[in-house]
């Protein structure tokens, strides 16, 4: 192992929207630094687990303010936006939650992936074209000829997803985004995919980001943990230490998945007035 | 005693080579009080068969039996009373231009039933929504509490029977554990059949005494509640849905 180099450096950011003459923040003072590991967000609806990952790749529509936010060494506060373009499906890579969504519909796989890569390389046709297929390989689809030809109508939600990550793949991002990537997928399906991004990751040596309202699954597939609620981060801890987790959000958050254990008592319930991020 | 057997229950959409055969040789039978489990990845057949037995799709071959009585295609309206059912998505289940009164008041007109004000307190303190929730539009409420309108909407006809398709996979984790408790307690209290369908192990394990694993169309295996908390399943599917439920595992497989 490499020294840990730091991929990206995030500093009290904070992400606000105007709504009728009211500020609403949505991020609240987050910070956090990652290097070349799986960081997990995990949090429920409406804590900002999703807009701290959109201000990342320079998606958010509210208002992003933050002492510091680099990636590598480049400053994206101050980035222009073409190069914030370019890095964006470059260098950060990113993996949305449905694929019926972020595919485009009307236009074959194949050249989508190969559109992609040509927007951030001067490749010849025949060369992006080969590549794009070895990467639908690389996300272990069986056919990549067939799929190369298909729209996405064609495929099912987890040959979908995979067409998306070998997208997001062909430029060799050194980051990956991926927001709640399994969570349209079916449960045998979801193991699949999560074992391409796992290896993706180990292979060409990538950061991750893995957003995901599922504690359970970010917590067996992550290094680290950043638990968030109501715009902050509550906690941070490494993922096979969730068990001594502190803060009563995440503790509340483990005792109310229902299973066997749970079966014939009430399931504990979280007060949520009395939870102080 | 039995309240409802299935008996190879066959049900399919489309003809010919466009033909989809979604529920194949069923048979399944549910004790009164009982909650029963079906599990299942999309396209497995499990809601297809809650919308038979609720008589949302009467095009289907083979036996329900309801309390001793068959059902026949055509159903007399004292059926739908006893049996209701609770659908995914609060957000699309409720009309968006009706209040929550109407909304409760609609399943009283229907089956002609009187005392409407008191019917609908009492249903809104079953479910534990204040009074202010009443005149509310489903825009106006959170996730969870439209849930909890949808299943008033059922309980109101005072059925033996809550039809569950996925009650709270569209709720978060918190919000999920206040209406399962919610459920548990309505069927403790008021003597309810359950049947309830979800792709999630964990619910189904918390919930139910028995369950029935599907894929395909078919019934894989059926499992009571010891399976579920050691995970000991007969088929290799129902072992990996299981293992799937606690979380991602890097070891490999198929």
């Amino acid at each position: 192992m490499n020294l840990p180099e730091t991929l990206l450096s995030v500093r009290n950011l904070s992400v606000s929207f105007e709504q009728r003459g009211r500020r609403i923040e949505a991020v609240r003072g987050v910070s956090f630094e990652m290097g070349r590991e799986k960081l997990g967000i995990v949090g429920e609806s409406g804590s900002g687990k999703s807009q701290t990952g959109r201000a990342v790749l320079g998606l958010s529509e509210g208002k992003v303010e933050a002492t510091r936010l680099r990636f590598q060494d480049l400053d994206l506060l101050t980035l222009g936006r073409r190069i914030r373009r370019d890095l964006r499906g470059g260098k950060i890579g990113m993996v949305m939650q449905d694929p019926k969504f972020s595919l485009n519909p009307v236009m074959r796989i194949g050249k989508q992936l190969v559109e992609a890569l040509r927007a951030h390389e001067k490749v010849s046709a025949s060369t992006a074209r080969h590549r794009a297929l070895a990467a639908l390989e690389a996300v272990q689809i069986d056919d990549p000829e067939r799929v190369y030809r298909a729209y996405p109508h064609e495929l099912s939600g987890g040959m979908g997803q995979r067409a998306m990550i070998a997208m997001m793949l062909l430029p060799g991002p050194d980051l990956l985004i991926a927001d709640e990537p399994t969570s349209a997928l079916d449960v045998t399906v979801q193991q699949t995919v999560l074992r391409i991004m796992d290896r993706l990751v180990q292979e060409r040596g990538m950061g991750l980001i893995l957003i995901s309202h599922d504690l359970e699954l970010v917590a067996t597939f992550c290094d680290r943990i950043l638990v968030m609620y109501a715009g902050q981060i509550v906690e941070m801890l490494a993922a096979d230490r969730l068990h001594d987790a502190e803060h009563p959000y995440t503790r509340g958050l483990m005792s109310c998945l229902p299973s066997a254990a749970t079966r014939g008592r009430p399931l504990p319930v979280m007060s949520r007035e009395g939870v102080q991020p | 005693m039995t309240l409802i057997r299935i008996e190879d229950l066959d049900i399919s959409f489309g003809k010919g080579a466009d033909r989809v055969d979604a529920v194949r040789d069923v048979s399944f039978d549910v004790t009164r009080g009982e909650s029963f489990g079906l599990v299942g990845e999309s396209g497995s057949g499990k809601s297809t068969i809650l919308r038979a037995l609720a008589g949302l799709n009467s095009d289907w071959q083979g036996m329900i039996n309801y309390d001793g009585e068959p059902l026949a295609s055509r159903k007399k309206l004292a059926f739908y009373k006893k049996i209701q059912m609770v659908f995914q998505d609060p957000f699309g289940s409720l009309h968006p231009r009706r209040t929550v009164d109407q909304t409760l008041r609609e399943p009283l007109a229907i089956h002609r039933m009187d005392d409407r004000e008191r019917r609908i307190l009492k249903v809104l303190d079953q479910v534990r929504l204040g009074l202010e929730f009443r005149f509310r539009f489903p825009h106006q409420l959170s996730g969870g509490q439209r849930q909890r309108v949808a299943i008033a909407r059922a309980l109101i006809l005072e059925p033996e029977t809550l039809l569950l398709d996925e009650p709270t996979s569209a709720l978060d984790v918190s919000i999920q554990a206040e209406v399962l408790n919610l459920l548990v307690e309505l069927r403790q209290t008021l003597a309810l059949t359950f049947i309830l369908v979800s792709h999630d192990l964990g619910v189904i394990a918390h919930m139910c005494d028995r369950l029935a694993v599907m894929r395909q169309g078919r019934i894989l295996e059926f499992a009571d509640g010891g399976v579920l908390a050691d995970g000991r399943f007969h088929t290799e599917y129902a072992r990996e849905l299981f293992s799937a439920s606690q979380g991602y595992s890097a070891e490999t497989m198929a």
